[in-house]
């Protein structure tokens, strides 16, 4: 046969880099634009994408867009290991391949006329900003909407001019770890910055990303203050290699988190996550 | 496969060469079984005489031995260590390549140009492990063209099996010993005053086919010969699982303290699930060549026994210990699988137990739980 496999799902189409912006000391914000136009798809909050650096491999990166921009797609990614760095030296021009959108992504459709928190842990806020995004510009539809964002140190903050002007629209609430000489606000964890935080509990959604302890932490103190565990949704990461279940390792009991997932209201995840280990 | 209902038929023993001569004419290339290192594999075959005439096998926990029948039966032996998986999933192949110049990457994907495969020799409990893997890699969202291409070109010569290992137990997972259907052609092996084959019709492929080669209808002792060679395989039957109400014990006994006794003989070797004809978990490698403009993709088998195979940034693996990684599997493998792709990730083939170094036997796991059901650590 000299055909090529259409629709070869483990196929990535050719991007380039648009734009590479060093977003803290490890972090890399990419921009980067399809080769052939017709190849940028639709996404939603809290999808992801796999990310091919030429040579070096695939790695699982959550889509990081304002949704409302469709000529690009941008991802903030973590220096973690060899991919990852490679991505993260890529320059404007550089070609890379991309494939995706992978996952559920976040129940937008769900949170209408519901009070909004959304609670980040470090690069947690990565997946949060497209929801963000998407409720700053429907913010008649929504009801209180607050960002809850923490962060091991002061200089780790993403998106720190854009927190700035989201202040003003919503309440955001920033806390770091421990006491640092550059920070006058409060330190403690992510789920201190409750206090004071007035809520209709049975009409407010939660949505959390970040380490897994600190989404376990998080949810339970949601679940503490009577929002019902359906109404408060994380985001999981796993292993992957295909994103479209198939290659077995992002298995969590029944669900595959790359296709199940990655985002799963608590009630349905709660018992593997907090009462069996190594799942 | 549509069944057909075209009455069962005869096949001298002479014969079978011409029906392995009339699959090649119509361009299949030939996988059966074979003797090789004192195992059976399945490998390219060309005449009756490929095929591991005579030869049988004894089976246990963590045994395996070919022994002499003292017939010339052609399949009068079970499965042996390898499925058909590692046709229509290769052990490792690549997925596509790529070449870079200064600004562009162009990907090449590689094109299913696997020959037409006729399998040779399919057992009952392997028709069903084919189709659970055929749930895994034709879904409608995201099929592997390449298996799709190999699976949807494929012919299915299945054989009924005469005899049981003592490792084998199809019939408490209702995949066997006799091949209701998934297949084009079976043969039901008799051995007795003369050596025939009864074949039954599963498609018009399989129907065309037969019609090509020397044959004659078969009569009701045929057929009551051919029933008995099936009821010796259940009578053989080494094993029993016990399958009512197991997907909702293994859900609801991740903390049972048998997984910890099962983990201490545990290696986390992984061979069960190399020789398990449904396993379907892979890695990928990427390469380049020395210039480095030049990349390719592979996707190999890959296994949760693995340390790698959950491995967090930062967090290490999720399922560290061997309790988690054995408990996974089997967990998988009997209920899980069942959320995922509404069957069995099991079809009571035994490999797993015969293969495994130290004798780990599902059959008995699984009874261990139901009578320990409940019980939980402190």
């Amino acid at each position: 046969m000299t055909e090529p496999a259409l629709n070869d799902p483990m196929l990535p189409m050719p991007f380039v880099v648009v734009e590479n912006i060093k977003n803290n000391p490890d972090c890399t914000l990419l921009a980067v634009r399809p080769v052939d136009s017709s190849h940028l798809c639709l996404y939603k909050p809290g999808q992801f994408f796999m990310l091919y650096a030429f040579g070096y491999g695939e790695v699982p990166i959550s889509i990081n867009s304002d949704p409302s921009l469709k000529h690009s797609l941008t991802f903030t990614i973590r220096d973690v290991g060899g991919v990852t760095a490679a991505l993260c030296a890529l320059e404007p021009g550089d070609p890379l391949g991309v494939r995706g959108p992978f996952g559920n992504g976040w129940p937008m459709e769900d949170l209408a006329g519901r009070d909004v928190i959304v609670m980040a842990g470090g690069l947690g806020c990565v997946p949060l900003r497209p929801v963000v995004y998407h409720l700053l510009q429907n913010r008649k539809d929504y009801g209180r909407v607050s960002l809850l964002y923490g962060s091991r140190k002061p200089e780790a903050f993403l998106f720190n001019k854009e927190l700035q002007i989201w202040k003003r629209h919503i309440d955001v609430r920033l806390i770091v770890d421990d006491p640092a000489p550059n920070w006058d606000g409060p330190f403690g964890h992510t789920t201190d910055l409750v206090k004071n935080l007035e809520i209709d509990k049975d009409n407010t959604s939660v949505m959390i990303c970040g380490p897994e302890i600190m989404i376990n932490l998080s949810a339970d103190k949601m679940l503490e203050l009577g929002i019902p565990p359906q109404h408060v949704h994380i985001s999981m990461e796993r292993n992957m290699k295909c994103a479209i279940g198939q290659c077995g390792r992002c298995q969590f009991g029944p669900d595959f988190i790359c296709k199940d997932g990655p985002v799963f209201a608590y009630d349905k995840v709660v018992e593997r996550l907090l009462d069996i280990k190594e799942v | 496969m549509k069944k057909t209902d075209s009455p069962a038929a005869c096949i001298d023993r002479k014969d079978i060469d011409a029906l392995f001569a009339a699959l090649k004419a119509e361009g299949y290339a030939l996988v059966g079984p074979t003797v090789q290192n004192g195992v059976i594999v399945y490998d390219d075959i060309s005449t009756a005489g490929d095929l591991p005439i005579g030869w049988r096998d004894e089976q246990e926990a963590g045994t395996y031995r070919l022994k002499k029948r003292g017939d010339a039966a052609l399949f009068g032996y079970n499965v042996g260590p390898q499925a058909w998986k590692k046709f229509l999933f290769p052990p490792r192949e690549k997925l596509w390549t790529a070449d870079k110049t200064r600004h562009a990457i162009a990907f090449h994907p590689e094109t299913p140009d696997a020959p037409g495969y006729a399998f040779i020799g399919v057992r009952a409990c392997d028709i069903h492990a084919i189709r659970v893997q055929d749930k895994v890699f034709m879904s409608k969202n995201h099929a592997n063209p390449r298996y799709k291409a190999r699976r949807e070109k494929a012919f299915i010569l299945a054989v009924n099996c005469g005899q049981a290992a003592k490792t084998c137990f199809c019939m408490s997972m209702n995949t066997g010993p006799k091949a209701e259907d998934g297949f084009d052609l079976a043969l039901t092996e008799i051995i007795g005053d003369s050596h025939y084959f009864v074949v039954e019709t599963g498609t018009e492929q399989g129907k065309a086919l037969l019609d090509k080669i020397p044959h004659r209808a078969a009569n009701e002792d045929d057929l009551k010969s051919a029933a008995a060679c099936t009821d010796n395989a259940k009578n053989e039957m080494g094993r029993k699982l016990d399958t009512t109400g197991l997907k909702d014990i293994l859900s609801r006994n991740y903390e049972n303290p048998r997984w910890e006794i099962v983990a201490e003989r545990c290696l986390t070797c992984a061979n069960c699930t190399m020789v398990c004809p449904t396993c379907f978990c892979s890695t990928v490698e990427d390469t380049t060549d020395l210039a480095g403009n030049h990349a390719e993709r592979w996707q190999t088998w890959d296994s949760c026994f693995t340390m790698d195979f959950t491995h967090l940034h930062g967090g290490g693996s999720v399922r560290h210990s061997e309790k988690a990684r054995y408990r996974q599997w089997m967990t998988h493998k009997l209920s899980t699988w069942f959320d995922q792709f509404d069957t069995s990730g099991c079809v009571g083939c035994g490999r797993c137990i015969a293969w495994c170094p130290v004798g780990i036997d599902i059959t008995e796991e699984a009874a261990a739980l139901r009578t320990s059901d409940g019980e939980k650590n402190d």
